[in-house]
């Protein structure tokens, strides 16, 4: 009896990530997903710039590779193509998403555009080597912040979730983490959720995955998901943040 | 001969775009092409097409490449300023091979410039404008018919030669009205086998990409395109010669500084000058023959532009240097007068081609 395998929708390659990072969990998650709900034959996925921007390699359904922070707006074009039939997911991190694409992003979900992002914020922009992102933690230490964020000189953190919350048009917000089995179960149920949705026509669903990047927060994999508990969920909390069809506006 | 029917030259690119089998347009709202989105967002709708007003240019031009990217013919347009925030993804949309429409109905510049008619995106249009390699297809029409004809033109050669072709128009262009026969033979959109569509678990998934991290690999992928760059070169350049059997100068414009030249080569004429113009069409393939074999015939050519001297650079390649090549310009919104133009073949009747 097989117990446990490769999703069908994961690529058989050996990933490029780091060892320790949380990526491999979030790309295996979106896979599962895809396999359950027997959408790898009509879902094309964009890849955006950043660490995950050879995901067209990771996934065995059709992938674009978008422009930095223009996957929603490619994620659009894609999906009205063919409302009917195409499945549309981005998967992006916190400087695509909450940076260069911030436009992108909150127009989508003022457009309610029927699909499904999933955003990796692990507070740091990785495949650059380690500079401070939109969503660096005051006083973080980063390679351009490297005597630790400075409110009063560069701002702070974009709270995304709680940011497209105000807005009337996206279907489902939820922030979730994959840093202990409990939190990859329930980060699960939120991506399942995010297609489901897709899959009614409800409209854009975004799941926010607070994630590890030990490489450049100079930790050890395990001190990295100690590091979400202690530092990154106090300031982004966990939970659904707008649920349209439960009547869940902010839950926090 | 079929009916004509009385339309601004925008009207008449957007009406031809959803004849050509476009149901995908995608802008953001720029002087002076307002029209064509305006009749986009009319007409859409009631034939189950998609008209959106993007966030932005930015956004118009990567909903763009994810609609080409499905293997769907789809357009954008805009003017001048807008043109340059869709360089970047003109520039993706070259690295990953895709076909689209983009019109850019010219507006003087640099910067906001103004709202009035220019050709000074010549050098952005014919050169890529973006970062890379690349050449788009660029079209410039001299008449509303042409506005129509080459819009579906630019959707065939985009599907073709997987490029971005692009409608140079100006203002004039754009806003003015003239008969036109909508009667327009379209051909069968090509197989798209590469197109992202859902693998419907039938064949291994397609990657849309424009990334090559291995340079030898990014360096074959620039050669080929430039291969396929050769073919549209030689097979796809198009102009119109205008009274040149006899010419001892020849004019070079496009748009509507062709228009008006005509004017001036007519007056010209009725004086004695024999002179003439070679119109160029397609400004990317540049028709640099025609210009080669006048460069033998004629003491001198004139470059006619809405622009500081672009195109000039370009019919100075094609001379060989073997005439002068003078400028008659107007810019910043402004057009050359017929009489400008006379002087100038006046000028160059006179000294033209004694110079060498």
């Amino acid at each position: 009896m097989i117990v446990f395998q490769k999703p069908k929708s994961l690529a058989d390659v050996p990933l490029h990530y780091c060892p320790g990072c949380t990526h491999g969990i979030v790309h295996r998650l979106v896979a599962e997903v895809i396999d359950e709900l027997g959408i790898e034959g009509r879902t094309i996925g964009i890849a955006p710039v950043g660490c995950s921007v050879m995901a067209y390699d990771y996934f065995n359904c059709d992938m674009i590779e978008a422009a930095h922070g223009r996957a929603p707006a490619v994620a659009t074009g894609v999906k009205r193509a063919d409302p009917e039939h195409h499945i549309v997911f981005t998967y992006q991190g916190d400087g695509d998403l909450a940076s260069i694409g911030m436009a992108e992003t909150v127009h989508a979900a003022a457009r309610n555009e029927n699909i499904t992002v999933i955003f990796i914020n692990n507070a740091i922009y990785g495949m650059t080597g380690g500079q401070m992102a939109p969503t660096s933690l005051p006083g973080q230490v980063t390679q351009t912040s490297p005597y630790g964020r400075d409110v009063k000189q560069c701002g702070y953190p974009v709270k995304v979730c709680e940011m497209l919350a105000e807005l009337e048009g996206p279907e489902y917000l939820e922030r979730v983490t994959v840093n202990s089995v409990k939190n990859v179960k329930n980060a699960k149920k939120a991506i399942k959720k995010a297609f489901q949705n897709q899959l009614d026509g409800k409209g854009f669903s975004l799941v926010e995955v607070l994630s590890s990047c030990p490489t450049n927060w100079g930790m050890t994999p395990q001190k990295a998901l100690q590091w979400i508990d202690e530092k990154m969920i106090p300031y982004y909390p966990l939970g659904v943040y707008k649920d349209r069809s439960a009547g869940t506006e902010v839950s926090k | 001969m079929s009916e004509k029917v009385l339309m601004k030259g925008n009207e008449a690119i957007a009406e031809a775009a959803i004849l050509a089998g476009c149901r995908h347009y995608f802008g953001y709202p720029i002087t002076p092409q307002t029209e064509i989105a305006a009749y986009m967002a009319k007409r859409m709708p009631k034939i189950g097409g998609t008209f959106l007003q993007a966030e932005s240019e930015i956004a118009a031009i990567n909903m763009v490449y994810g609609v080409s990217a499905a293997g769907k013919r789809v357009m954008t347009s805009s003017s001048s300023p807008g043109i340059s925030l869709k360089g970047e993804g003109i520039s993706y949309l070259a690295g990953a091979d895709l076909p689209a429409l983009v019109v850019n109905v010219q507006r003087g510049g640099p910067g906001l410039g103004g709202i009035q008619p220019s050709q000074s995106d010549y050098f952005q249009a014919t050169r890529g404008g973006g970062h890379g390699d690349y050449h788009m297809i660029v079209l410039a029409p001299a008449s509303v018919q042409e506005m129509a004809e080459f819009t579906v033109r630019g959707f065939e050669l985009a599907d073709q030669y997987r490029m971005t072709a692009m409608i140079l128009a100006d203002g004039t262009m754009g806003q003015m009205m003239e008969p036109v026969s909508l009667d327009l033979h379209v051909a069968p959109m090509p197989e798209k086998p590469w197109a992202t569509t859902g693998t419907r678990m039938q064949r291994p998934h397609n990657i849309v990409n424009s990334l090559y991290l291995v340079p030898e690999v990014l360096e074959r992928s620039n050669f080929e395109r430039y291969e396929r760059y050769r073919t549209v070169e030689e097979n796809e350049t198009m102009y119109e010669s205008y009274r040149m059997e006899d010419a001892e100068i020849c004019i070079a414009a496009f748009g509507i500084a062709a228009r008006v030249s005509k004017n001036a080569i007519n007056a010209a004429r009725a004086e004695g000058i024999r002179v003439g113009m070679i119109r160029p069409q397609t400004l990317w393939p540049f028709p640099s023959a025609p210009f080669r074999a006048a460069a033998d015939r004629v003491r001198c050519m004139i470059s006619v532009e809405l622009s500081m001297g672009q195109m000039i650079e370009d019919v100075r390649l094609a001379a060989e240097c073997r005439v002068p090549v003078y400028l008659c310009n107007r810019v910043g919104g402004m057009i050359p007068e017929p009489e400008q133009i006379l002087a100038a073949i006046r000028e160059a009747a006179k000294t033209g081609g004694n110079k060498q």
